[in-house]
């Protein structure tokens, strides 16, 4: 029975004090063990994450790779004593919104750095938001804009290569293995962009030719209506595609070409988060794929991706312990890891202690250069270019063999090395 | 491709999408035909059939052939409940007042919208089809002996393809046939022409739209059951079948059920033939820009009846 008023009695009372008690002391599980530090305060760095939108498969992984590897870190003993947080914030794969998401990780949440974001078209849209907020940004994406000069100092790419290195690295194999006459199918946005314009060149320079470029909206749904496109004289179909359409994507390709195909090069993107072996794939078997990182375990698997994979919780096959049937983003993940135990190192070696030491911490990343392969870099070792932000690693082509993703040819880092086109230490903070 | 085959692809194309489109629009068309009021939701209710589909085969786990049929029945009926519940719950307390349930459906959009992300989640996910086989089509050329048949490269379809054409033909027919030789026909026909006249013989008139909008939502729940074992259930896959059915409705006229079915099959073929040989981006252009001329030179549509 109300009577209108608020009853405040002895027992809630009670309950909130203790409730405030508890909160003012600070007693969070974990903090306990970082009393040494000289400020027990937890390094927050902002994870821009695709929660939602085109880009929700990988933001998922890129999300448990990241939690694994903030973990790791913590057992450790965190960064310089302080516990790494983990700030999340969904950015709808959506450029605008990354902008805005940006803004809220510095003013907000007060994060000391930002990173995680994959698409290109939402790192363009949010990059130049860091710059202003100068708030250190550490995408994990791939597309060339970083080194091309395009964005600004406050945006690295230390932790995974990007497609001018990796289409550089698979034109000798392609132009020499598979075909001289390529036709290219990508999405139609800066990524796929990135593949046309360098891959393009990188064939030319094999004696090849690419004798048609198929560009497709990254939200279409139906593919057959493109491949009427691909000329007849085609020796190698170049794919790349991203997107929730993927699988269609590949089923409809094998559809079109039935048994008559010609060789068939891939991208991994096309099946990042589908198993090679799902029903409509068979005419995958005999084809090529670029992985950034195998998904399927080798023969010759190191000790470094055995522990990675245990880890972040997938199997031999790439696919999460806990479902067999959820193939993970293998190929791209390993980036979040990798640039969050980079952010570590810099930190350290910068003896970061808080937001007035961001420029500090970017030239402590700038002045890396080898990292080699190790629990830190489980993809293969890495050689970072401290004046276009952006690093190189090795790539590998894999052959699908029974159903398998067989590694045939390893690409070393200077494989996919290219001049510089910019020198961001020269710019201001 | 030379062109003929290349044609001969672009039309298939064509009819697969008119042919899913033709359900979608016939549920938007019915609904408002009858009740007079725009459903906005009506991409999420296509949506919704598509999940519940994945969610049926995934639940059976046995052939794809087993649990497709039983997606085919379970998904439009559970859909049409939902809708029936939605029309009980808030279309009803705003009287299909027309501004009124065009804010309400769009509320309505979100929740399906978001409960469906919060749920089953932002991945795309692939439904088997029952069977699906590559089937290489001829061609004809003159040779030295007369008409000879070959096989282009790449000229094929597939065999759910064609039953997705052959399926949605038997669905509209069946549909015709309910609405014009049964009772449940009759009344939904009474209410459509005069909705007090028909209250006052004794129509059901609450009972009569509840039902409507329920088959309407059931309707493109059916079409998107058949799409997705082709593409794959996906939460914002509501949004282009929303778009396109409102261009088929507006140009076959509101109302009018023959209307939308010639203006599906307009917009299905020219979409798939013109995608086929110029862009997507291209066709949604003149599909929009029809729409465009309609209202202007004929606003009551293709088969419409001029309002006074």
């Amino acid at each position: 029975m109300s009577n209108g008023k608020t009853q405040i009695n002895r027992r809630t009372a009670l309950k909130g004090l203790g409730a405030g008690t508890l909160a003012a002391s600070g007693v969070l599980p974990g903090s306990l063990g970082f009393a040494q530090a000289q400020s027990s305060a937890p390094i927050k760095i902002g994870f821009q994450k695709h929660a939602t939108g085109i880009g929700a498969a990988y933001g998922r992984w890129y999300d448990a790779t990241t939690t694994a590897a903030v973990a790791r870190i913590n057992d450790m003993g965190g960064i310089n004593g302080r516990p790494v947080e983990i700030v999340t914030e969904d950015d709808g794969t959506d450029p605008k919104r990354g902008a805005e998401v940006l803004e809220k990780f510095a003013t907000q949440h007060n994060c000391d750095v930002a990173f995680g974001t994959l698409f290109s078209h939402v790192v363009i849209g949010s990059a130049p938001r860091a710059g202003e907020l100068k708030l250190p940004y550490f995408v994990v994406s791939e597309g060339h804009h970083v080194a091309s000069g395009m964005l600004n100092r406050y945006t690295l790419q230390p932790g995974i290569t990007d497609v001018k290195s990796q289409v550089k690295s698979m034109a000798p194999f392609v132009g020499d293995n598979l075909g001289k006459k390529v036709t290219m199918i990508y999405p139609d946005f800066a990524f796929g962009h990135d593949h046309r314009d360098f891959f393009s060149e990188a064939i030319e320079a094999q004696g090849g030719e690419v004798v048609a470029k198929i560009a497709i909206p990254p939200t279409e749904t139906s593919f057959t209506r493109y491949f009427p496109n691909i000329p007849r004289e085609t020796e190698v179909v170049y794919h790349v595609m991203v997107g929730p359409g993927v699988l269609t994507f590949v089923k409809e390709l094998g559809e079109f070409f039935g048994p008559s195909r010609p060789e068939i090069f891939g991208f991994i993107d096309s099946l990042e988060a589908v198993s090679i072996n799902s029903p409509g794939l068979e005419f995958l078997e005999g084809t090529y794929f670029w992985e950034g990182n195998p998904r399927h375990a080798q023969a010759n698997q190191t000790e470094f991706d055995k522990a990675y994979r245990e880890a972040v919780g997938v199997d031999e096959m790439g696919a999460s312990t806990a479902d067999a049937k959820d193939v993970s983003t293998y190929a791209h993940m390993f980036g979040c890891w990798e640039t969050l135990n980079i952010i570590k190192a810099g930190m350290e070696s910068a003896d970061y202690q808080g937001p007035g030491d961001r420029a500090k911490l970017i030239e402590a990343v700038e002045a890396m250069t080898d990292m080699p392969e190790s629990m830190d870099h489980p993809q293969g070792p890495k050689r970072f270019n401290g004046k276009t932000h952006q690093t190189f690693g090795v790539q590998y082509i894999s052959k699908v063999e029974n159903g398998k993703l067989v590694v045939q040819h390893t690409a070393s880092i200077e494989d996919g090395m290219y001049e510089d086109e910019v020198d961001y230490t020269t710019q201001s903070f | 491709m030379e062109f003929g085959p290349h044609l001969m692809l672009a039309a298939l194309e064509g009819a697969v999408t008119a042919a899913i489109l033709a359900l979608t629009a016939m549920g938007l068309s019915i609904v408002f035909g009858v009740m007079r009021v725009v459903n906005v939701a009506h991409g999420e209710f296509y949506m919704l059939g598509a999940v519940l589909a994945w969610w049926v085969a995934t639940v059976l786990g046995t052939h794809p052939a087993i649990g497709f049929v039983a997606a085919l029945i379970i998904a439009p009926a559970l859909v049409g409940g939902i809708a029936m519940v939605a029309d009980r719950l808030v279309l009803k307390r705003v009287a299909y007042d027309a501004d009124r349930t065009i804010v309400a459906t769009i509320g309505m959009l979100y929740i399906i919208q978001q409960t469906t992300l919060m749920t089953f989640g932002p991945d795309a996910r692939p439904v088997e089809p029952p069977f699906n086989t590559r089937l290489a089509l001829p061609w004809f050329e003159w040779g030295e002996n007369g008409f000879a048949m070959f096989w282009p490269w790449g000229l094929s379809t597939t065999s759910y393809k064609l039953f997705v054409i052959a399926a949605a033909a038997v669905v509209l027919v069946a549909l015709w046939l309910v609405i014009t030789r049964t009772k449940a026909g009759l009344l939904m026909r009474a209410t459509q022409q005069d909705s007090e006249t028909a209250q006052a013989f004794g129509v059901p008139v609450g009972r009569v739209y509840s039902l409507v909008f329920g088959l309407g939502a059931g309707l493109a729940a059916l079409g998107a059951v058949l799409v997705v074992p082709i593409q794959q259930a996906h939460y914002l896959m509501g949004h282009d079948p929303l778009l396109l059915s409102f261009i088929v409705v507006i140009i076959g006229g509101l109302g009018s059920l023959p209307g939308t079915v010639i203006a599906a099959l307009l917009i299905g073929m020219s979409d798939g033939i013109i995608s086929v040989f110029f862009s997507p981006t291209l066709a949604k252009i003149i599909a929009t820009l029809l729409v465009a001329l309609v209202l202007v030179f004929r606003p009551q549509g293709l088969m419409g009846r001029a309002q006074t």
